[in-house]
């Protein structure tokens, strides 16, 4: 265990109320990214989303001294991103898209991959999934599978969408994720399980050469 | 005792877990389980698989096929810093 949890990030918080513009605008240029990557989740366009993305960088100077290094900076600043973001929906008068579950019996596989009951082998897979292509190609994100990726995940319903980016694009661990999008860790990881399936579906049809 | 008791979980319930597995979510009796199945069921792991590769590849849209378009802004995120120590300032005063 680090003796000083999160030093760095505790270092960085006190430049930043010692007024380093230098340490700032470093930080800020390395996650901007990510930021407006996430902003996008909740808002429709880029300038609405860089509206929402300075608004977090603000909140996060003015709040710098609440800061208690409890959870990674990164963490915090993307709370303050999610609640900058909701906030702004509200106040714009359109509907909080609500986290909710969805449907409580969506399965991750297609029932219909499985022996129906009554059969001896009821509840396996028939047909078979058949493996993904291997070799080092095969682990490679190509033009053609970014895109197919991106529609997919850009069809997932809003709390799964964000629960997917969260975690396996930016790549926030399943507490992390709970943290951020105010959910409990049961629930995210039904949410990432769905988003997930999905997407693997994409890559079936992919890969099988079949349309959807 | 059937395989079907051996193979406790069926294929159909195997796929609902592993999303927790890869979370180490599941408790060790569960865990246990899961894993005896996937052991004796090449289509469960190759389902494991399937799943970890649509991670990685997911992993990878975080980095832009291309090189960012538009440049981040550093004299914004400055003039940003500085509205804000500003701001600070007159609150102080």
């Amino acid at each position: 265990m680090d003796p000083e949890p999160r030093s760095e990030d505790r270092a960085l918080i006190a430049a930043l109320r010692a007024g380093d513009e230098a340490a700032f605008v470093a930080f800020a240029a390395m996650h901007q990214g990510s930021l407006m990557r996430l902003a996008r989740l909740w808002v429709k366009n880029e300038a609405l989303a860089e509206e929402v993305v300075q608004e977090t960088w603000l909140t996060m100077l003015e709040s710098a001294d609440k800061y208690e290094g409890r959870s990674p900076l990164k963490t915090w600043l993307c709370g303050i991103l999610v609640n900058v973001a909701r906030n702004r929906i509200r106040k714009e008068g359109h509907s909080v898209p609500v986290s909710s579950l969805g449907d409580p019996e969506e399965p991750a596989v297609d029932p219909s991959r499985f022996s129906p009951p009554g059969v001896p082998w009821e509840g396996h897979w028939w047909p078979p999934p058949n493996p993904f292509p291997e070799g080092p190609e095969a682990h490679v994100l190509n033009r053609e599978l970014r895109a197919d990726l991106e529609e997919a995940i850009g069809k997932l319903p809003p709390a799964q969408r964000q629960v997917i980016v969260l975690q396996d694009v930016e790549g926030f661990r399943c507490e992390e994720v709970s943290e951020i999008l105010g959910l409990t860790t049961t629930n995210e990881r039904v949410l990432l399980h769905r988003a997930r399936a999905k997407v693997r579906a994409t890559l079936e049809r992919h890969y099988e050469g079949g349309a959807s | 005792m059937s395989v079907r008791d051996l193979v406790s979980l069926s294929c159909k319930e195997i796929v609902e877990l592993v999303t927790d597995y890869r979370c180490d979510a599941l408790d060790t009796a569960d865990r246990v389980r899961f894993e005896q199945h996937l052991f004796g069921c090449t289509w469960c792991m190759t389902y494991l698989k399937q799943m970890d590769r649509a991670i990685e590849l997911i992993a990878q849209l975080g980095r832009p096929a291309e090189p960012v378009s538009v440049p981040i802004d550093t004299t914004k995120l400055a003039g940003l810093f500085r509205a804000w120590r500003a701001s600070e300032g007159r609150k102080r005063e």
